[in-house]
């Protein structure tokens, strides 16, 4: 008795390799557009920007010479807006993810909220700039300090990370949790112990995903009124600053060729302190994937 | 797992502040070694409005930091119309504009009762430029220049505007409509009739000099600065206004003689600020006196010498 028709099979068989042989093209086809595109931007702007990048550069604030312009406002700025935008947006945005996905019920309004939260994530930035400015700066009268622009930068990311983290939570195997219930462990307690260090990773990939957003983001800052040139640091949460991005684009709209070198140093610095960023996210992320 | 997530928000946040406690100690020496003398002056002096008067008031305020290094001046650029909005709401002490206060504006801020000052600080000479390999053409009267712009619902071509230019339609290139460069040339050119449809409008002029370095039969305008560090890139045009053909230098937009579309460039103090905050007087002085040479190395053109007295007899009167 044959089971199988080895001729049907073997007649068959190179035009489905071939098919195989097309869809890996494709696909490596697909990586390596993305890839040289990345390759271009980075030859293009460290070519233009290394020359620019020293000490001073990290050392001065910005001037009207480009040789002795700086970013130092800017990149503390950035830092300090991390500050701010990390633990309020990791905090609220775990949390509304745990009550979605652990205790609310399953019910129509549940649903809802869960599908305009989806949308908020797709809502230009602005109209986040412009609800920072009627709540954060004006209502409650923050002034263009860090903190406004932070806890508006925070609403900005907060549906990526929400999303992102019910996502990991649910991604959680269930006889995880069964097993922790069945030790007899409460259901807070294996919202701790069981679902958030296995939730971690992809809570963590969702996170570094809206702070990286966050800190290139200028549009809802220029809304906000944050100022593009400082000559001061920020002392306080209460103080005004500006940011990465905003410095770099006031660099780039000058007619002056030089800034535009200038620009590209400050685009090298935003992308050491994203990858500095990225860094930490995946040392983290190590940590706990190794446990399961 | 509790100790693994202590020791991870450690690193993260130990990290962060280590970086931002770092560069903002070395700061504190600098600014106290610097902060001694007498008259020294404290608290905040807040600047937004026009992103073509941005380059005066940043190197204004980069060279008063020598003077007033514990005075916080913020300088910001939410475009000319963005500025008096947060004027009129009483967010800042100076707007700076790229042209003079609207009407509505005005009323806006009579409601309010925020009373200001204009200030004028620079000239401007908006440049008409063509492609560097158009060979036709060189000047544009004020009329052709309308013509050219305001929209008639059909495509434009060269020869429409003059019969012997070829028959090859005309891409136009404009700053954005929240620019007061824009505002500008809408009232003296178009004079609010509205601008060609398929013009290409964008906010960072760098792309409009790419775009008319590029395209053949590309026509656009924006402020001189960006001509003049683009000079070989770019053909100028000379704008006749019925008193023969001027092209913009230094000298015609100083003169004057470069008509209409040489345009002072302002900044509006509140009187309030003036009169309460000692910060905001004394900046603004810096700010008339060094004007004129800071926006010459920008780019400006600085205004007579008397148009600078004239600001600093208004402010002391504000003093008072």
């Amino acid at each position: 008795m044959k089971l199988i028709n080895k001729s049907q099979v073997a007649k068959k068989m190179p035009v489905r390799l071939a098919v195989n042989t097309v869809c890996k093209g494709l696909f490596f086809l697909a990586t390596l557009v993305g890839l040289i595109v990345l390759a271009i931007l980075f030859y293009r702007i460290f070519t233009q920007g290394i020359g620019s990048l020293n000490g001073d550069f990290l050392q001065n604030f910005a001037s009207r010479k480009p040789e002795e312009a700086g970013i130092k406002a800017a990149l503390i700025g950035s830092i300090w807006l991390m500050v701010v935008v990390a633990p309020v947006s990791l905090l609220l945005g775990v949390g509304t993810a745990i009550y979605l996905e652990e205790y609310a019920r399953k019910n129509w309004i549940t649903t809802f909220i869960k599908v305009n939260i989806s949308n908020l994530a797709g809502v230009p930035s602005i109209v986040f700039g412009l609800l920072g400015l009627t709540v954060f700066v004006r209502a409650l009268a923050l002034d263009r300090s860090i903190l406004a622009a932070g806890l508006t930068m925070s609403l900005l990311v907060l549906p990526v990370i929400i999303v992102a983290a019910q996502e990991a939570i649910r991604a959680v195997p269930r006889d995880l949790r069964e097993a922790s219930f069945g030790m007899g462990a409460t259901k807070w307690q294996t919202i701790l112990k069981v679902v958030l260090p296995a939730a971690v990773p992809g809570i963590l990939t969702g996170g570094i995903l809206a702070l990286s957003r966050a800190i290139g983001e200028t549009a809802p800052l220029v809304v906000v009124g944050i100022p593009m040139f400082i000559a001061f640091l920020p002392q306080t949460v209460m103080d005004t600053f500006t940011v990465l991005p905003m410095q770099i684009y006031n660099w780039t709209s000058r007619p002056q060729e030089e800034f535009q070198q200038v620009a590209a140093a400050g685009i090298i610095v935003l992308l050491i302190l994203l990858i500095f960023m990225n860094s930490i996210a995946v040392l983290i992320r190590n940590k706990f994937q190794k446990r399961y | 797992m509790r100790r693994f997530k202590g020791i991870a928000m450690t690193v993260v946040m130990g990290g962060v502040i280590a970086v931002a406690a770092g560069c903002g100690s070395d700061d504190a020496k600098t600014s106290s070694s610097e902060g001694k003398g007498s008259g020294q002056l404290q608290g905040e002096v807040i600047t937004d409005g026009s992103s073509t008067v941005f380059p005066i008031m940043e190197a204004v305020a980069e060279e008063y930091m020598g003077t007033q290094p514990d005075v916080k001046v913020s300088v910001g650029a939410s475009g000319t119309g963005g500025g008096f909005k947060k004027f009129i709401a009483g967010d800042t002490d100076l707007a700076n504009a790229s042209r003079p206060v609207k009407e509505e504006e005005t009323a806006l801020l009579e409601e309010k009762g925020v009373k200001y000052t204009e200030l004028k600080l620079a000239f401007d000479g908006i440049s008409i430029v063509a492609n560097k390999d158009n060979e036709f053409i060189d000047s544009l009267t004020v009329e052709e220049l309308q013509k050219l712009w305001v929209d008639n619902g059909k495509v434009k071509k060269w020869s429409d505007i003059r019969p012997e230019w070829p028959k090859e339609e005309i891409k136009f290139y404009s700053p954005g409509t929240d620019s007061g460069t824009y505002d500008y040339f809408n009232e003296v050119i178009l004079e609010e009739k509205p601008m060609v449809e398929n013009a290409t409008l964008s906010e960072d002029d760098n792309v409009l000099v790419q775009g008319v370095e590029g395209d053949k039969n590309a026509i656009g305008f924006f402020g001189y600065a960006y001509y003049s560090e683009n000079k070989d890139k770019l053909k100028i045009l000379s704008i006749d206004n019925g008193k023969g053909a001027v092209e913009p230098t230094h000298e015609t937009i100083k003169s004057g003689e470069y008509a209409p579309l040489s345009r002072p460039l302002y900044t509006y103090v509140a009187n309030k600020s003036v009169a309460e905050k000692e910060q905001v007087a004394d900046y603004t002085q810096f700010v008339i006196e060094n004007a004129g040479e800071l926006a010459e190395e920008v780019g400006y053109i600085s205004l007579p010498e008397e148009e600078y007295q004239k600001d600093l007899d208004k402010l002391k009167e504000l003093e008072k």
